[in-house]
């Protein structure tokens, strides 16, 4: 009875993950396939041969936009996390008058859609001098992304015990020095997950990068979406774009996702 | 408010323990000394100079907190290290400083782990480590002992001894456990309700308490109390008539006997009670014996705060209302529960209190 109720709850999870994973598959197997080979009708079925020549086809259009991105993820998720880091801090573990009325304000942002504000951003930053380039986008992203950041670090700083930060400040340190030799080093994890969700969103944007950029300074999305979108769509090369579209995003993932780890304040307390 | 009224001056190199049951305002006092809570009324003083405005990094006193509170990603080194980084102390001079306190405490061949990596008694040490390091003006110490086991805790509380001995320091101490503070401390100061009951030398909080509070927190086991009445130059509870020597008028108290206040009747003149035991508790050399008296219990506000709810379920097995007595007596003496025992109560060791403000009389 007990075998035959965990093979169900297996059997149930694996069509979950088949269900999941249709998509990648459909994109996996596209890319792979030689233009020939490809059609609606046999879109499931597996490639006769492999070939990486899509790619090739396909990565001198997008080089341009790919560089674009990194220039503009990298800094704009280090940035909005490194001041996340601040905030949350500041607003867990070094509070000072209002910050029950600042926080819940910078979390507002959170909640207003890109949509509404399409406009009176564009006018502030052209008013600015900021459009067209590289730098208006990212601090566009820095600036969105300050919310979701300041949140994570905050919660994750109200777990550190407050007796910690006391020690420091009967130790002599002050509010910076408390901040960048107690805080930070326990902050790794908290890193990870800010890192991953801003680079993941400014990586994957479309609408403030083909809104707020020049031609040659439009990040993959756009450029994605110039090949996807052409005349004739040949599925193949569409789907080896997406797929090195996509590929900046998992890495850090990966990278960062062993950062994930608990334990970081092992030690501190008592237990 | 935590705190609401203590004047209190603890004197060069002294070692002076504030203690109370939970809540009573003994670490927000201490937190209040150390800048971490704010005053809102008064003044505090370090030395002579006037710190109430000043931030706590300003103040040059070093905290041991009960959870040791280390910083998790630094070695031991670093971590006592730390305050004298922060007050840009030379690195020679921090190193040699650091050396000789880790020997002292026998924390060299730790230096380089970090806290995840050490015991608890081990932590405890690098916490008092670092304090140490700092050759502050002062120590705080916020229950540094409470989160050891039982038998580690009693040997870091004659280290701690110890280590004041030699290096001299003012020391400001706070703990819940009476033995504790009266082992420790050079002074203890009681608290109850953010308010100063009496600060003395453990002699003198013990012999001379100043209400009833006082009287049934210090003390293990503690105080026994019943409700009495002086008349016509003796004190009655029950069956008992005892003469007493001081003329304390015509009026009801209560009595207050020491477990040692009590012993096996001997013939030595004495007045005596006949009593049944209820729960003789075996300690080996000695016997702790619990019996109820045909009086009432004394059931105040100040004596259930003292026992702060540990032993107060203690009614459960026995009369509600009846006064109970525990006597402690030498374990060569022959108890036995339900066989009645005549004990002999030392006239000169009772205490009285008035019923209504519970201060001694």
């Amino acid at each position: 009875m007990k075998t035959l109720v965990r093979t169900g709850r297996y059997l149930a999870l694996l069509v979950l993950v088949c269900f999941f994973l249709m998509p990648v598959y459909a994109l996996l197997i596209t890319a792979l396939k030689d233009p020939a080979s490809v059609s609606v009708v046999r879109m499931w079925e597996l490639p006769q041969s492999f070939s990486m020549e899509n790619f090739r086809i396909v990565w001198p259009d997008l080089r341009e936009g790919f560089v674009n991105s990194a220039l503009l993820a990298v800094p704009a998720s280090l940035v909005s996390a490194m001041l996340g880091a601040a905030n949350g801090f500041v607003l867990s573990k070094w509070r000072f008058p209002g910050a029950d009325f600042v926080f819940p304000l910078i979390l507002f942002g959170m909640f207003i859609p890109y949509q509404a504000i399409l406009i009176p951003m564009y006018r502030t930053m052209q008013s600015a001098n900021l459009v067209g380039g590289l730098d208006g986008l990212i601090i566009v992203h820095i600036i969105y992304g300050l919310p979701i950041t300041t949140l994570i670090f905050r919660s994750y700083f109200a777990g550190l015990s407050d007796e910690v930060i006391e020690a420091a400040k009967v130790d002599g340190a002050g509010m910076l020095r408390t901040f960048f030799h107690v805080a930070l080093p326990i902050a790794p994890p908290a890193f990870a997950v800010a890192l991953i969700w801003q680079f993941t969103s400014a990586w994957n944007d479309f609408l403030f990068g083909v809104l707020l950029t020049s031609r040659e300074f439009w990040p993959i999305t756009v450029a994605l979406n110039n090949i996807a979108g052409g005349q004739t769509v040949p599925f193949n090369q569409a789907m080896a774009s997406a797929l090195l579209a996509s590929v900046p995003t998992l890495l850090v993932y990966v990278l960062l996702g062993r950062f994930f780890m608990r334990g970081l304040m092992a030690g501190a307390l008592k237990g | 408010m935590a705190v609401r009224d203590v004047d209190l001056t603890v004197e060069p190199g002294e070692f002076m323990v504030l203690v109370g049951p939970s809540g009573c305002g003994k670490s927000t006092l201490l937190r209040m000394i150390a800048g971490l809570e704010e005053v809102t009324e008064g003044r505090v003083f370090i030395g002579d100079k006037d710190v109430t405005e000043e931030l706590p990094q300003q103040r040059d006193v070093a905290m041991v907190f009960q959870s040791y509170a280390l910083y998790p990603r630094m070695t031991v080194r670093r971590n006592m290290a730390f305050g004298l980084r922060m007050r840009r102390t030379p690195r020679a001079d921090r190193e040699r400083r650091v050396h000789e306190v880790a020997g002292v405490l026998g924390l060299d061949h730790l230096l380089d782990r970090r806290p995840g990596a050490l015991s608890g008694g081990q932590r405890q040490r690098v916490a008092m480590g670092r304090a140490i390091v700092r050759e502050p003006q002062a120590f705080l110490m916020d229950e540094p002992l409470s989160n050891l086991d039982a038998k580690l805790r009693v040997s870091m509380r004659s280290q701690l001894s110890l280590l004041h001995q030699r290096l001299g320091t003012t020391t400001v101490y706070v703990t819940h456990d009476q033995v504790e503070a009266m082992t420790l401390g050079k002074r203890v100061a009681v608290l109850r309700d953010g308010v100063l009951q009496q600060c003395d030398t453990p002699q003198t909080l013990f012999h001379k308490p100043v209400n009833l509070f006082v009287a049934a927190f210090i003390g293990s086991p503690s105080m026994n109390f019943v409700r009495a009445a002086v008349e016509g130059g003796e004190v009655r509870f029950g069956e008992a008539r005892i003469p007493i020597k001081r003329d304390l008028g015509e009026r009801p108290v209560i009595l207050g006997v020491r477990p040692t206040g009590l012993a096996l009747a001997n013939g030595n003149g004495w007045p005596t009670v006949e009593v049944r035991p209820a729960i003789v508790e075996d300690l080996g050399d000695e016997r702790f014996v619990i019996f109820d008296l045909d009086a009432p219990r004394v059931d105040t506000e100040a004596t259930r705060a003292a026992v702060d709810a540990e032993t107060a379920d203690d009614a459960l097995l026995l009369p509600e209302d009846r006064a109970r007595f525990t006597v402690r007596l030498s374990a060569d003496q022959p108890v036995s529960v339900g066989e009645p025992l005549t004990l002999a109560i030392n006239p000169e060791r009772l205490y009285f209190f008035d019923p209504d403000s519970g201060a001694a009389l």
